[in-house]
């Protein structure tokens, strides 16, 4: 017995080596080509590595050797979720260096679109989110919906999804009266279709199993890690910018700003779900006062827009400006300026440098889904390995942005 | 020719096993058909609708396009054990297939333990799941093996308590006698599902974590594991895990429906019974099957377990306890007997 128990003393502690996967990039839920490392401890995760450039396109240095409108169609390409609201703040970062001021259709023009743009994608963010967590149902209904309002984006302006719409000073060309009247009868039609899908998920117990207090946020963290959009919301922080610094003319609407409370992926979700409500109502205000101001141009007619078409054919002096305009570019006084919109992800910033001529000297792009995948090891650390794809899905990552 | 012993003997044996693996394959294609236009249905989707009249021949397509891929078998693998792995899966689901009674008289080998045997087959059932995961020596399917090992053999128990309700109110282990106790003069009251009320839901779910279906999906999770126990798989034998898993999938339908809703009984009493009423069941049940895998999302690991050891484990337990004093006090309808 005493020489057993002398035996088991002998016995060295070895240490057991931890079971290390790849989430990624080839992984049905890592949201395009994330590819994360995961160390783990049986399921629970005890280090989680994200890796990213996989889809790095040198964005931020390409557009210093291209003309200011060249490089719109860029962002785009950033968040491609929802396009639209990246060029927003390029074109308000263009506008602010020449201090031009849009008219009040183009700017409604805007809003409206911007929030198309952020119904767009929380339809696919809550959708992938469920579908993370094992619901395969939502993501066909919500794709439904995401397919008529890829069809306004086309009648808009041409394309569904690479738009190039938003314009510096203005928007390309104006809204016709039947898409406004159908964007409406959309509007209309579209709580009802949330509310199908909130059916299948908002009060699922299993849903709520594999959402409620998982990745949770705290306010402090929310701050400590930059943080916005609907990651500092859901943790109970009001922080819109369209509220707190307003931008364009969403003074002018009555909209409410959703805000969660443990800052779990749950709340997210929820936050996500009213802010689509909240779109829709901004959507129906912008579309009633579109049709006070029918007529009123939406691009200025001043050196940064191209000159009608109908002046060209009359006009030297049009023809030239169109020629420089689609060759040079137009020159931005210099200066530098940082400004920043509620994209549906969150705060997207423009940073832009100008040194006076046709071309940024530098910009610097602040996509929120960057920010937040950087938390994701504090996140994770200590849950299991299905939450990761559930915390995964509630971030709201895409990889346009993120690799810019 | 006498067909009651020697070579004539083994020739009608061969003849019954042929028509029921012939019988059950050939249901399962249009079954998985159904399946697919279900959960279609439920998305908004159109589903199979290419091959044949409404894609109805969209599972034999299926098939071949497997059977004529190449067998890619990974280098580390270890290749005896991970070509086994599917034929397991699939042997075990069809030999369980033997003792069903389709109708009065039509079962194979009519032995008096048909629910134990059933039983004993299920259990080994995992490991295919096991072998296939852990000859694959990779790592997704390594965590998808573990995960189903552990979730099938702790339903398991819970649908073993369940049985062990009906056998006392049966008296016997045979399914065919199980399906005659429940052959009462009120049709469908008479049936289990009526005294055995709560255990039908128990065992509904139990059937789902048994065959891995959503919400029990864990050892394939698409979100997590990828494929789980199946990532490595191409080709036939991956065709031979998914027929195992449907097959084992429309097993727990007929057994449900055999052990508590009256296998070929009628629900009414004056319609003659039949193997018809067999079917209609399974293929009800089926549907649901279909139904919840179209609508709910996936439980996460120690909720699952936690689900089969604290809820399910003492529910069918306590329910044993109750069902044994019932039936020792001779309560109509708790011991038939």
């Amino acid at each position: 017995m005493a020489n057993n128990f002398q035996n088991e003393k002998n016995i060295k502690e070895s240490s057991v080596r931890n079971f290390n996967i790849n989430f990624g990039p080839q992984h049905p839920a890592a949201h395009g080509v994330l590819r994360m490392v995961l160390e783990l401890d049986g399921e629970v995760v005890d280090r989680c590595d994200p890796h990213i450039g996989l889809l790095h396109r040198g964005t931020e240095k390409l557009m210093e050797s291209r003309t200011y409108l060249q490089n719109l169609p860029y962002f785009d390409r950033l968040d491609y979720v929802a396009p639209m609201n990246q060029e927003h703040a390029w074109c308000l970062a263009i506008e602010k260096l020449l201090n031009v001021k849009i008219t009040y259709r183009a700017s409604l023009i805007r809003v409206l679109y911007s929030e198309i743009g952020r119904v767009l994608n929380h339809l696919l963010n809550i959708t992938t989110q469920a579908m993370d967590v094992g619901a395969f149902t939502p993501i066909s209904w919500g794709f439904e919906e995401r397919e008529k309002l890829m069809v306004f984006y086309e009648r808009a302006c041409g394309a569904r999804l690479h738009a190039a719409y938003f314009r510096p000073g203005g928007v390309h060309q104006d809204l016709s009266e039947e898409l406004l009247n159908d964007i409406m009868s959309w509007s209309e039609e579209f709580p009802k279709i949330v509310n199908n899908i909130e059916d299948l998920l908002t009060e699922n117990r299993i849903f709520k199993q594999r959402n409620v207090d998982i990745g949770i946020v705290n306010k402090d963290d929310a701050f400590e890690w930059g943080f916005s959009g609907v990651m500092v919301r859901g943790s109970g922080l009001a922080w819109d910018l369209r509220r707190s610094q307003p931008y364009e003319c969403y003074s002018d609407f009555d909209f409410k700003i959703p805000v969660g409370k443990n800052g779990d992926c749950y709340d997210r979700y929820l936050c996500r779900v009213w802010e689509m409500k909240e779109s829709v109502k901004i959507i129906q205000q912008s579309i009633e006062k579109l049709s006070k101001c029918m007529g009123e141009d939406v691009l200025i007619r001043g050196k940064i827009a191209p000159p009608k078409r109908s002046d060209m054919k009359k006009s030297m002096e049009a023809l030239i400006h169109h020629f420089k305009l689609y060759t040079e570019g137009f020159h931005v006084p210099k200066g530098e300026v940082y400004v920043s919109v509620e994209a549906p992800k969150g705060e997207f910033g423009v940073y832009l440098v100008s040194d006076g001529t046709n071309k940024p000297y530098r910009v610097k792009l602040r996509a929120p889904g960057f920010l937040h995948l950087a938390a994701i090891d504090y996140l994770c650390k200590g849950h299991q390995l299905a939450d990761v794809s559930a915390i995964l899905g509630s971030l709201d990552v895409v990889f346009g942005e993120i690799d810019r | 020719m006498d067909f009651s012993q020697g070579f004539g003997l083994i020739l009608i044996i061969t003849g019954q096993c042929l028509l029921i693996t012939i019988g059950v394959l050939l249901s399962l294609a249009f079954l998985m058909y159904a399946d697919r236009k279900i959960w279609a249905a439920v998305q908004m989707r159109k589903g199979p609708n290419v091959v044949g009249a409404f894609g109805i021949l969209q599972s034999f397509a299926d098939f071949l396009k497997y059977v004529f891929k190449e067998i890619v078998i990974p280098s580390g693998s270890d290749k005896v054990v991970f070509l086994l792995a599917p034929l397991i899966t699939f042997v075990l689901s069809l030999v369980a297939w033997s003792v069903i009674p389709f109708n009065e008289g039509w079962v194979l080998t009519d032995i008096n333990i048909g629910i134990l045997f059933i039983f004993a087959v299920a259990g080994l059932e995992v490991y295919g799941v096991i072998m296939g995961g852990w000859a694959s020596n990779s790592k997704y399917p390594f965590l998808g093996s573990l995960r189903s090992a552990a979730q099938m053999i702790s339903y398991e128990v819970s649908i073993g308590f369940i049985i062990i309700g009906i056998l006392i109110s049966t008296g016997s282990l045979n399914l065919s006698k199980i399906v005659l106790a429940q052959n009462g003069s009120y049709g469908i009251l008479s049936w289990y599902w009526l005294p055995h009320f709560p255990m039908v839901i128990l065992f509904f779910i139990s059937a789902l974590a048994e065959t891995n279906r959503p919400p029990f999906d864990l050892p394939e999770a698409e979100a997590e594991l990828v494929a789980g126990f199946q990532v490595e798989y191409s080709s036939t034998p991956f065709l031979l895990f998914m027929i195992g898993e449907l097959m084992t999938v429309v097993l727990m339908c007929t057994l449900i429906s055999i052990l508590f809703f009256g296998g070929w009984l009628s629900p009414i009493p004056i319609i003659p019974d039949g193997i018809f009423w067999l079917i209609l069941k399974v293929l009800i049940i089926f549907f649901m099957f279909s139904m919840v895998k179209a609508i709910v999302p996936r439980f996460r690991y120690d909720q699952l377990m936690r689900l089969g050891w604290k809820v399910f484990l003492p529910m069918s337990l306590a329910w044993v306890v109750i069902v044994a004093t019932l039936a020792q006090f001779g309560v109509s309808g708790y011991v038939r007997w």
